[in-house]
């Protein structure tokens, strides 16, 4: 593997995280439509809302992770790509607008009547986004996508039967993450008519992926030739297979109901699939355009490759924070009662506020000289600090001292 | 470095019927998703200064108070989630040959900047749903990151602007984009601090005006307990402390736009001929080569601009007419947003004297009513100044280097897609509006008398 390949594998590895993560959290949204009226499915909807609520934007930052990677690594093949597919991509745009809107709205919603007028927005929402991603990946990977300032056709670079295809698949791999996920979290929260519902979808989901990705081979053959002799041979059938595999795996652990192990199976057989892609279109990113040849200049991509490693070593960390918190259960109750604590101790020593006043006013009269009547750069950089000291320590003279005064 | 090779970009340019409908949708969307960046800027430091209270004094109240502006906080990070989504994508559909040409050299700001969206939003899940399962020192902990990370997630966003409109870390080889150094692009650039300084104390003033003004509101109305009190208080006094020092830290930026951009400058004050000693216009229309019906204040902006009565101010002569800026929405929005960020720092200052002096929140009904336009107010001086930054930069999107007729999409239906993300974000308001009234009007849970 070469330099300019790391930052590829990046995005492809962002592409499975937000498939498998943000898929689950789509899923879930779909499955809110089918609930139906009355108190059963009110509490399904309710589980589907509840199990996402903490994770749910971490879980979106991943798409935008795979598009600042695609464009500050390969520039040429983003712009290619972005406006050519600009339909598609405007109308996930839409949906991600909605299904995000439907949690901040969900927070404020009372009765039934508005939670279910906001879930049915939510789920069409869940449905038409990964379907467009879906039809994107299609037309990248059925060729479509021509180098050029929106060279491709306008529809039917998206609207294709290989495009049906994978936005299909995303749609049907969506509902399926989200059952498994819903199933696993129903058994937490030891609920078991939930559980049953949920892995009875899970099963039917999952048959239904399975025989739209089998299905689709034949489109391939006859749509998307080129991709279905790379799929056909070397590592990119043995990724196939692994798939098929993994697949197989996760619904027979769905079967003996051991959801949390069937998730990891489930999303390994989503990596391997867009591994697979990977591998079949290597080393073409778009017709006529290789890897190599779309890749930025060195120093970026040496830049890209330290920052997402830095990023990850941070990142990583923090997710695996956030996941425990949420597996262990820990993050069921939204914020509710307030805890008994004894009162009335002073916030500052009383003589402290004087003395940050006074600090406050000091600092305006530098950050005034410093940044308005000075001129060099070294000035202005102090002046900036003295500023901020300023807003600060006013602040805190105020609002630390008087704050119970009034 | 710039010299004046046209540049070749990655992408043959095309002709697009729809260019300004382009530039409208992008604008569109800036202007929804900067309020919520002030939000996810300044809220979590409120937020967790009360919680610091809270922990500080015992005092139940703080607690209250902290938890309902955190279930906000959360609402409208989500919102700005979903508006920045579209923003990333329209990097793609409105300009691909802007970011097929110059991904490599900015790119780099975006892909970090996705790092600290991350953080904050892992931070925000485990602070919003974790009031009772964390300790409160961890709770308390867990706070900090979303800080630092709305921090370096607008230092990175901005270090990309002040590019566009001072880039540097490349050059251009027969047209083409060489000796790529993102690094220096991003932060080795003179033009970043001013914008970022200026984009930061923005997203206080803007947060502590808005609060507070809802607070103001109900006083208004006759609720008016120490939940109340306090609750306008905290934000007010950030918003009123920050307001002053935006009026130093703008007479800054002027400065070093004076230099680096000095056709925006001309723009901004309506500078039709490269004049000594150039006076400023307050007020008033640009049209036929000077500002009509202005109040004309001798050698000002000599002043101003280069600390020198006498020095020479350039104007929009200094380039061919197709190189120059739309003078008026330049002009009005300028003066727009120094109107109002002056107006407000006068509210301000006298918010501090009531409280420095006296003690107590000030009792005039007017200072109430002033309140509650103040922070409507705030984003459109927010929205003005950025209205000043972009247009003024025209017909450039990289500040001449790259024409943002160059940059744009050739696809289609550009009107069709304005008007359908119009249409979602006008829905989008109206949702939002819906949510924070309910979340309002939800009963207090205090238990200690108010």
């Amino acid at each position: 593997m070469h330099l300019y390949d790391v930052p590829l594998v990046f995005a492809l590895i962002g592409l499975v995280l937000y498939t498998v993560l943000a898929g689950a959290d789509f899923g879930a949204g779909a499955w809110q439509m089918l609930a139906g009226r009355g108190a059963a499915g009110e509490r399904t909807r309710d589980h589907a809302h509840r199990s996402m609520g903490p994770v749910w934007e971490a879980n979106h930052v991943w798409l935008i992770f795979v598009l600042t990677v695609m464009w500050t690594a390969y520039p040429t093949a983003f712009g290619s790509i972005a406006s050519t597919l600009s339909v598609p991509l405007l109308l996930a745009g839409i949906g991600i607008i909605v299904r995000g809107a439907a949690y901040a709205l969900r927070t404020g919603a009372e009765s039934p009547r508005e939670l279910r007028a906001i879930d049915r927005a939510s789920a069409v929402s869940s449905i038409v986004t990964p379907f467009a991603l879906g039809a994107a990946v299609g037309g990248i990977a059925s060729r479509r996508v021509p180098v050029g300032n929106a060279a491709g056709h306008l529809f039917s670079s998206w609207l294709n039967p290989t495009s049906a295809l994978i936005g299909g698949l995303a749609v049907a791999t969506s509902a399926y993450l989200a059952a498994v996920y819903l199933a696993a979290d129903a058994v937490r929260v030891g609920d078991r008519d939930l559980e049953r519902a949920f892995r009875a979808r899970a099963l039917l989901a999952g048959v239904l992926a399975g025989a739209i990705a089998l299905g689709g081979v034949a489109v391939l053959h006859s749509d998307a030739r080129p991709l279905y002799q790379g799929l056909v041979r070397g590592a990119a059938l043995g990724a196939l297979v692994a798939s098929v595999l993994a697949g197989a795996a996760t619904l027979a652990l769905v079967w003996w109901r051991r959801f949390e192990a069937a998730r990891y199976t489930a999303a390994l057989a989503v990596a391997a699939v867009v591994a697979g892609w990977g591998l079949a279109q290597h080393p073409l990113l778009l017709p006529g355009l290789t890897v190599a040849r779309a890749a930025a200049p060195h120093d970026t991509l040496v830049a890209v490759v330290v920052a997402v490693i830095a990023g990850g070593a941070l990142l990583f960390p923090s997710l695996g924070l956030l996941f425990g918190l949420l597996l262990r259960g820990h993050l069921d109750r939204e914020p509710g009662a307030a805890q008994p604590v004894a009162e009335g101790r002073a916030i500052l020593a009383a003589s402290a506020p004087g003395l940050l006043g006074r600090a406050a006013a000091a600092c305006l009269v530098a950050g005034i000289g410093f940044l308005t009547i000075a001129e060099q750069p070294w000035a202005h950089a102090l002046g900036v600090a003295a500023l901020l000291a300023f807003v600060v320590l006013g602040f805190f003279a105020l609002e630390s001292a008087d704050q119970a005064r009034l | 470095m710039l010299v004046a090779t046209p540049l070749a970009a990655a992408l043959a340019p095309v002709h697009q019927r729809y260019l300004l409908e382009a530039r409208q949708m992008q604008a569109l969307s800036f202007a929804v998703h900067i309020p919520l960046v002030c939000f996810g800027i300044a809220f979590p430091a409120l937020v967790l200064f009360v919680e610091w209270l809270h922990r500080r004094s015992g005092d139940e109240l703080y607690l209250v108070l902290a938890k309902r502006w955190s279930k906000v906080m959360l609402a409208l990070f989500a919102v700005g989630v979903i508006t920045g989504t579209i923003l990333s994508f329209e990097m793609g559909l409105l300009w691909p040959n802007f970011t097929a040409t110059f991904g490599s050299v900015f790119g780099l700001g975006f892909a970090i900047e996705g790092f600290s969206f991350f953080m904050e939003a892992i931070f925000i899940g485990i602070y919003v749903y974790g009031w009772e399962p964390l300790s409160p020192r961890l709770h308390f902990a867990s706070g900090i990151p979303v800080v630092i990370a709305g921090f370096t997630g607008s230092l990175m966003v901005i270090s990309v602007n002040a590019w566009m409109n001072h880039p540097s870390g490349f050059r251009l080889h027969g047209g083409k984009v060489v000796d790529v150094d993102p690094l220096a692009a991003l932060f080795g650039n003179s033009y970043l601090w001013h914008e970022l300084v200026h984009m930061y104390v923005a997203a206080y003033i803007v947060t502590g005006f808005l609060v507070a003004g809802v607070y103001a509101i109900e006083r208004l109305r006759g609720s008016w307990g120490r939940y109340q009190r306090t609750a306008l208080a905290i934000p007010l006094t950030v918003a009123a402390l920050a307001a002053p020092v935006q009026v130093l830290v703008g007479d800054w930026a002027a400065r070093d736009v004076a230099r680096s951009q000095p056709v925006k400058l001309a723009a901004i004050e309506g500078l039709a001929k490269t004049t000594r000693g150039a006076s400023e216009h307050v007020l008033g229309w640009y049209t036929g080569g000077q500002v009509r019906d202005g109040i004309a204040i001798p050698k000002l902006l000599s002043l101003l601009a280069f600390h020198n009565p006498n020095a020479t101010v350039k104007g929009l002569d200094t380039v061919s007419p197709a190189r120059r800026p739309p003078v008026n929405v330049v002009r009005v929005a300028f003066q727009l947003m120094v109107g109002i960020g002056t107006a407000l720092a006068l509210l301000g200052v006298a918010y501090l004297v009531v409280r420095t002096r006296r003690r107590r929140l000030p009792q005039s009904v007017w200072f109430y009513r002033a309140l509650a336009v103040a922070g409507p107010l705030s984003v459109v001086a927010l929205i003005s100044g950025w209205i000043v930054t972009e247009v003024g930069r025209q017909p450039w999107v990289v500040y001449r280097v790259m024409l943002t007729s160059h940059a744009v999409t050739g696809a289609g239906g550009i009107p069709v897609g304005h008007a359908t993300l119009a249409l979602v974000y006008a829905g989008l308001a109206a949702a939002v509006l819906w949510v924070l009234r309910r979340l309002a009007r939800a009963p207090l849970e205090l238990t200690v008398a108010s």
